[in-house]
């Protein structure tokens, strides 16, 4: 053997060494769960009996008998149409608030971040309840301003449960604030200063060039939202229990209960099979209209 | 003057749009703080008031005494170990990997590489019932064993983290180790480990959000409530159908929320670092 072939050999097996955590765990928590996903979508399992192969019933179920996962389909799909849009246009222009040259910008991110540091946590969602219930601070600050507390409970109201939902969502604006933020700091001043020298009001720049500039800091923020998006659970679980009327049941809660409520495996798992198919086809289609409005820099 | 005056204006509205939005963002936790002191009687009596009548600490020692004969201190320990050993096992197995595949030539790299993109993509609630089936076949279930042991295999996320920042430093001090004699987990050990300090902070930091808000985990396997993790035991303490003690559960979050508020403090610098390059964390 010759010794570019012994080193080779040697980089080798040190390059496995160094990734052999890696390759079992995949192997171990992503692929044989992924492939068993499959699996267990055309079964019916409850557990403690084994598996028992029942083909396309489970997805047949879902299309012609379940309205419940047509109900958490329009729910998630609202919750994503209006909360994602919503906190990605408060997160931009609160980035482009923190991004002048003002005293207390500091003070000011860390106020805004915090409620997204902590807004995964059980506790907030048991606040938010709380604040938004019959007796809650909400009702109690809306008396303040107009004279009379309204009677309702927010979260019990179908007409607002999900719009609470919805709400908090966009409170927790801090992660795409930062990213935007970070993509605003990388604007040359100069492209701003020659188009004041152009005669360019603060529309136009914002339009012209920030706008467009940012746009691939937008498509990551996107994707990255639409994905979680998707994933929403604890707020439905803790805040509302998918309820008044099935109004907040996001589609992972549904999951849930199908899985660890009703013990139907082989039901949670066709709908995560549906899950996955709809996140993979979306994401996909971002990446493929990005081409038509995002913008690179050409390099060079 | 004019144009002062009118710059002046105009930071002002700033500032005041800003401050506007700093009230929203606090007033909720502002407001649990200030429900936990109040009387249970009291916290839904002029509800929105954020000081208290009276103060009263009485609902932290009477939240600590939690359930079931079980307290906080079992739930704060509970969270804490499964915390600390996802974080250790976190830094330990990431660090490994993305120095493999940052510097380390070897066969199908690419193909393992690509394994670790697309994990990225994916994501991780969507197999979550399959690796129950799995974790329950092999009685893990009950145990921290499923929240915790994956953490020791690597994280696409964090390896990706780690490798983007391994490749930003040169590859001459590897070759200067590699002259001293230095075998390759030497020069992984003594030259890069130290040198990626500051990603290794970020990516603890962002673990330790995860770990410590992990919900979901922890509901499906923890069934019993001498394992239960502060996200469960909140949740339970909150059932709505056993006339909850709601200063007593406000006084819980407030002391749940400690924790990651003081992380939050201690290490901003590396957070907003850590966001604006990575975009982690929802």
């Amino acid at each position: 053997m010759t010794q570019k072939a012994v080193k080779a050999g040697y980089e080798n097996r040190t390059g496995y060494l160094f990734i052999l955590p890696w390759i079992i765990g995949f192997t171990a928590f992503t692929l044989i769960p992924f492939v068993a996903l499959f699996y267990f979508a055309f079964t019916d399992y409850d557990l403690l009996s084994s598996p028992g192969w029942v083909g396309l019933d489970n997805f047949i179920r879902m299309f012609t008998v379940d309205e419940k996962f047509l109900t958490s389909l329009k729910v998630t799909f609202f919750y994503v149409l209006t909360a994602i849009p919503l906190r990605l246009i408060f997160a931009l222009f609160i980035a482009m608030l923190l991004n002048m040259k003002i005293r207390f910008v500091g003070l000011y991110r860390t106020a805004f971040y915090i409620p997204s540091i902590i807004g995964g946590s059980v506790a907030v969602a048991v606040m938010w309840g709380q604040l938004f219930g019959l007796n809650g601070a909400v009702n109690g600050i809306i008396g303040l301003f107009t004279g009379t507390s309204p009677n309702t409970s927010w979260i019990a109201n179908p007409d607002t449960a999900l719009w609470t939902l919805i709400l908090m969502a966009v409170w927790q604006f801090g992660s795409p604030m930062i990213i935007f933020l970070a993509g605003l700091k990388n604007i040359p001043d100069s492209y701003y200063e020659a188009a004041v020298v152009d005669g360019a009001n603060g529309f136009h720049r914002f339009v012209k060039i920030t706008l467009p500039l940012l746009t691939p800091v937008i498509l990551f923020n996107l994707v990255m939202q639409i994905i979680g998006g998707f994933m929403t659970f604890t707020q439905g679980l803790i805040i509302t229990s998918g309820g008044p009327l099935d109004r907040t049941l996001f589609y992972q809660l549904y999951v849930y209960r199908q899985g660890f409520e009703f013990l139907d495996m082989g039901y949670a798992a066709a709908l995560s099979c549906f899950l996955l198919l709809i996140v993979a086809v979306l994401t996909a289609l971002v990446f493929k209209s990005s081409s038509a409005w995002v913008h690179y820099e050409s390099k060079g | 003057m004019m144009p002062n005056t009118k710059k002046n204006a105009s930071r002002l509205t700033v500032h005041l749009v800003c401050l506007l939005i700093g009230i929203v963002s606090l007033y909720p936790l502002v407001w649990m703080v200030a429900s936990s002191l109040k009387e249970s009687s009291q916290v839904f009596v002029s509800a929105h008031s954020l000081i208290p009548t009276s103060w009263d600490f009485g609902s932290y020692i009477s939240g600590w005494r939690g359930f079931a004969g079980i307290t906080f201190g079992t739930f704060f320990k509970n969270t804490i170990i499964i915390v600390c050993s996802v974080v250790t096992g976190t830094l330990v197995s990431c660090s490994l990997i993305s120095y493999g595949f940052a510097r380390i030539p070897f066969r199908l790299k690419g193909f393992w590489f690509a394994t670790v993109m697309l994990t990225l993509l994916l994501p991780g609630q969507i197999v979550q019932i399959p690796q129950y089936i799995i974790f329950y076949k092999i009685g893990w279930v009950n145990t921290f064993l499923p929240l915790i042991v994956p953490a020791f295999f690597g994280s696409a996320f964090f390896i990706f983290l780690l490798l983007q920042f391994i490749r930003t430093i040169p590859y001459e001090l590897d070759e200067a180790a590699k002259i001293d004699g230095c075998s390759r987990f030497g020069i992984f050990y003594r030259v890069i480990l130290p040198l990626i300090k500051p990603a290794l902070v970020t990516a603890a930091i962002f673990e330790f959000y995860w770990a410590w808000d992990n919900f979901f985990g922890a509901l499906i396997y923890l069934g019993r409530p001498q394992l239960y993790t502060l996200s469960v035991a909140l949740r339970l303490f909150a059932d709505p159908s056993s006339g909850t003690d709601w200063s007593a559960m406000f006084a819980m979050a407030t002391l749940s929320l400690i924790p990651p508020i003081l992380v939050f403090f201690i290490f901003q610098r590396y957070i907003v670092e850590g966001i604006s390059t990575t975009g982690l964390k929802g």
